[in-house]
């Protein structure tokens, strides 16, 4: 209907076409956004000029005699989503737009410059592409992530990297994997996401916790991996991904298939296998930092206009040997460590993965339905199921040396119902229920005291975000949110410990039995919390926006802030949580200047983050065994305040050069102690030079600069007292490492096979001069360098 | 053949309530027993050397005691004497669990597994004794839970044992050299009076 009124609309307005003198071309290719087909049958309409032209088989448009000048172009296509692009039009231009395939909302939307609706409309919020995913298929989620300026990594090696937005990490940093709230024990700071990045097609980031309707205890952000909008066409699409990576020796393949029908069925399968021995530092081989990973998911359903449903399952398997110098024994050998600059352990390179090991398996299971009822909204209704095993083998002797050191066992159920109101052009709201089960088992054959107690944990969440479009230049948001959270756990105490907590004074009916040097103990504790957002989003013009968003987020603590107990062998460091630790509460103020232009582009958010309550782990003291001493962390709660500021921008210098800049600043300070907050990421810039030119087989080759400043606002490090130097010394635990500076080159290429084959290659040299650097957000920074040169070299089919 | 799969999808779907609720059932499901406990059989709480003089005369005891293990409360270390100038000092190793009762004797298994273990002494500067090795494993190094100790002169200082597995054998004699993990880690007070 539209493609016919487009038609009607140009023939009529091209006979009034102006009479001045106008030579300027554009032309170009329409692209589906996600495997960049050409598509044919597009319409590219000249906004203010009333020209208009249409794609043919190879996506092709042309548009003659047009005037110079910033220009509004609208490119529709009878299977997608209306976009408009605000674009330079001088000379002969040349542009691809790209469309997206759009199913349920064929009716009337335009967006400006958006693809996919964002989550937030008033939040910093990022995207990553497809294709930017795809350079990441053989590395990992948190890599990925931080391509976007103010995302970090709290790293155990390079193996498991665990994103971190504006110095928040872990419980902090919700995942959500296809509308699944990942449950894959976040809590640990060397637990990284189970996620295979092969299976995601698009991830969106946004900062703070202004996603209301995912959760409101994402203070540090939310993480939405989303997969690709299937088109109710007959079509197969097949996608191969080889990855050769040779620091590690190794590669990874990953292949979907995705089959579509014009009935509105859609199958789509994806695997991806991952093997790496061990990585390497410039100058020694990091024995024990190989890995392997299998990805499996499958996804199948029906999607019509008025209802449909999506059946889809995903499993995930990983062993991750741990840098086999990194378990230490007691403070002696940490010292030994810290000061000696080697690693204690350097063995020739090997593919086997040995002691200390993390053997992580996910299972996830989601159902959901929605129901369109035309001229109200549309009903969703989803229920998910995951399993996450958890083993960590340790290094142990004699009949136990191939038994793990923690086994747990984390199966949760969710269930939630949402209804979006959107028939109206101006306002859209949506509101929703949650509810979940979660069972922790940690299994006892272990044969070592259990670090995370059994538990159970029931939530129950409520909220209603909504959206006000008074104009084409305003818009609102407003969100609130109510969510009860209780933990009933069944944990072993040790009576010694106990006492030493204040716990028999503070919390006496806890306890269930005593055993002797050991008390059974039952803690029950519920949780409320509420959040809320308001923001405002201003357009200035069509590539420019700026945005106003205050976030309030309430977070009940992890199990492992409650209940941390004991010594972690392979961190060794005795790790003490706090029943007493209550609620965290997040008040964020950001702003957004947001400009994508044809030449040049910038994005700057400043935010500040007031964080009452503010649970961290960090470093007090020692305690001694008959093993030696042993750094002991543990939790507490103060205020805290974040400060900072994301800037990202890219200018476009001639036809086929482009600069691209980021920088990231965080502040984080201790209020209540008048010091700066530990493990906040060290200001960073990555600048990079980019040539492209369409014309040799897509050619983009970039050459990046990574520069990472030293944290110089630190806590004071702790004193000691040293068994072997029998005196007292500083433990340098929170002492940053200096500052680096690391180059890279990224290049990449498409070939044409066939008709139907299209070969995409890259070729990306990560610490091109083999600088050796130790990052401070390394867990590992104490036992070894940072990795060495790394070469990977991709290949990409779609067929 | 499309009209089959479709079919084979309308079956598919007329589960899929089945499966989500059956899901929501599990929720009831939890049982409530209680936990076992568990009881760490690795641990080491005692170590007791029994210093026998030479020639006759008391026996000199060290122990390091530390029942809650990795808890709380630091191991308790004790000097039955002081040692005599000049004199030699049988010395003999036992190592004990005592989270369990009947305790448990680590001591054998260290010994059955003499080529993976090995103790170290070290002697502060300011003490005037020396220690040497009293057996050895299978292929001839050093094992060390028997030993002797040589007093010389007066005087004050510490004395370090430590014990570590998987460690480098033969070695130089030295903890970094040796490598591995360290089991027990204590220094005693010793003087030596005439």
């Amino acid at each position: 209907m539209r493609y016919i009124l487009a038609l009607l609309l140009s023939a009529l307005l091209y006979s009034a076409a102006s009479a001045q003198q106008c030579n300027a071309t554009l032309s170009g290719k329409i692209l589906d956004f996600h495997d960049q087909t050409p598509l044919a049958g597009a319409t590219v309409l000249v906004i203010g000029q009333e020209q208009t032209a249409f794609t043919g088989f190879e996506g092709d448009y042309q548009i003659e005699n047009l005037c110079e000048g910033t220009y509004e172009v609208e490119v529709s296509h009878p299977q997608c989503r209306t976009v408009l692009y605000r674009i330079e039009i001088s000379g002969e231009t040349r542009i691809d737009f790209e469309m997206e395939h759009h199913l349920e909302e064929l009716e009337e939307v335009q967006v400006v410059g958006e693809l996919l609706p964002e989550n937030t409309s008033t939040a910093q919020e990022q995207r990553l592409s497809t294709a930017t995913l795809e350079g990441y298929s053989g590395g990992t989620l948190g890599d990925a992530l931080k391509e976007i300026s103010g995302v970090s990594s709290l790293n155990t090696g390079s193996n498991i990297v665990k994103p971190s937005i504006n110095g928040l990490t872990g419980s902090r940093v919700l995942i959500l994997n296809d509308g699944v709230r990942m449950q894959d024990m976040e809590w640990g700071d060397e637990h990284a996401p189970n996620i295979d990045i092969n299976s995601a097609d698009q991830v969106s980031l946004i900062k703070g916790a202004a996603a209301l309707k995912y959760a409101g205890d994402a203070i540090g952000g939310v993480v939405v991996i989303e997969r690709e909008r299937v088109a109710n066409q007959d079509t197969k699409k097949k996608k191969t991904l080889l990855d050769g990576i040779s620091n590690g020796r190794g590669g990874s393949v990953s292949t979907e298939l995705t089959k579509t029908f014009a009935s509105g069925w859609y199958l789509n399968g994806q695997a991806s296998f991952k093997r790496l021995g061990d990585r390497e530092a410039p100058d020694y081989i990091l024995s024990n930092t190989g890995m392997q990973q299998l990805g499996l998911s499958f996804h199948a359903g029906k999607r019509l206009l008025n209802q449909g449903w999506d059946l889809d399952y995903s499993f995930y398997q990983a062993e991750i040997a741990i840098l086999r110098a990194s378990h230490i024994g007691n403070i002696d050998d940490l010292i030994e460590s810290i000061n000696s600059g080697v690693p204690s352990v350097v063995e020739p390179f090997t593919y086997s993965l040995g002691v200390p090991r993390q053997e992580v398996t996910h299972h996830l299971g989601k159902l959901n339905y929605y129901m369109r009822m035309k001229g109200v909204g549309k009903w969703t209704i989803q229920y998910d199921f995951q399993f996450n095993q958890r083993f960590e083998f340790d290094v142990r002797v004699g009949a136990d040396r191939d038994k793990p050191a923690i086994d747990l066992q984390l199966t949760t159920h969710s269930f939630k119902t949402d209804f979006t109101w959107d028939a109206s052009r101006n306002l859209e709201v949506t509101a929703g229920l949650l509810g979940r089960f979660q069972d922790n088992f940690a299994n006892p054959d272990t044969g070592v005291r259990r670090l995370i107690p059994d538990y159970q944990r029931y939530e129950f969440g409520s909220f209603a975000v909504g959206e006000y479009r008074p104009d084409h230049n305003w818009l609102f948001e407003a969100g609130f949110r109510y969510d009860f959270s209780r933990i009933d756990a069944k944990k072993f105490y040790r009576a010694s410990r106990w006492e030493e907590r204040g716990y028999d004074v503070d919390f006496p009916e806890f306890v269930v039995e005593d055993l002797g040097t050991q008390l059974l103990t039952n803690p029950i504790f519920n949780y409320n919390n509420v959040s809320a957002t308001a923001g405002v989003r201003r357009a200035l013009d069509l590539q420019s926006d700026i945005r106003f968003n205050y976030a309030l987020g309430q977070r009940a603590p992890n199990p492992a802030e409650l209940f941390s107990d004991g010594l972690h062998h392979s961190a060794a460091r005795i790790e003490l949580g706090d029943l007493r630790v209550g609620n965290e509460t997040s008040h964020r103020i950001s702003l957004a200047y947001n400009r994508t232009g044809q030449r040049w582009g910038l994005n700057v958010e400043p935010y500040l983050n007031f964080i009452r309550d503010f649970i961290l782990l960090e470093p007090t003291g020692v305690e001694f065994t008959i093993r030696g001493a042993f750094p002991v962390w543990s939790y507490r709660q103060t205020e805290a305040r974040l400060l900072g500021v994301d800037v990202n921008g890219y200018y476009q210098w001639t036809a086929n050069w482009e600069t691209r800049h980021r920088f990231s600043i965080t502040k984080g300070t201790d209020l209540d102690q008048d010091q700066p907050l530990i493990n906040m990421p060290a200001p960073i810039t990555r600048n990079e030079l980019v040539f492209h030119k369409q014309e040799w087989k897509h050619l983009q080759i970039g050459l990046e600069s990574t520069y990472v400043f030293r944290q110089n606002e630190y806590p004071p490090n702790i004193f000691v007292f040293s068994p072997s130097e029998q005196q007292e010394v500083e433990l340098e635990i929170n002492t940053p490492p200096d500052a680096y500076h690391l180059l890279g080159i990224r290049a990449d290429m498409e070939f044409n096979i066939s008709g139907a084959v299209a070969l995409h290659t890259g070729l990306t040299i990560t610490n091109l001069l083999n600088t050796s650097y130790r990052d401070y957000l390394n867990r590992n920074r104490y036992f070894a360098d940072d990795l060495g040169r790394n070469i990977m070299v991709q290949l990409k089919f779609n067929y | 053949m499309n009209t089959f799969k479709l079919q084979t999808f309308k079956k598919v779907k007329s589960f899929i309530p089945i499966v989500a609720l059956s899901g929501l059932f599990l929720v009831g499901c939890s049982d409530d027993d209680d936990p076992e406990p568990v009881n760490e059989e690795e641990v080491i709480t005692t170590m007791t050397i029994t210093l026998t003089p030479q020639g006759g005369g008391t026996a000199i005891i060290l122990e390091s005691r530390d029942l809650d293990g990795d808890g709380p409360n630091p191991p308790v270390v004790t000097v039955s004497g002081n040692l005599t100038t000049s004199t030699t000092y049988n010395a003999a190793i036992v190592l004990l669990n005592e989270t369990e009762t009947p305790a448990v004797n680590i001591t054998e298994e260290v010994e059955e597994e003499a080529e993976e273990h090995q103790f170290f002494f070290t002697v502060g500067g300011t003490l005037s004794a020396s220690a040497s090795y009293g057996n050895f494993d299978g292929n001839g190094d050093p094992l060390g839970t028997e030993f002797t100790l040589q007093a010389g002169d007066a005087s004050v200082g510490s004395f370090g044992v430590t014990l570590r597995h998987d460690l480098k054998k033969p070695n130089d004699g030295t903890l970094s050299d040796a490598g591995g993990e360290t089991d027990i880690a204590q220094t005693f007070e010793l003087t030596i009076t005439p």
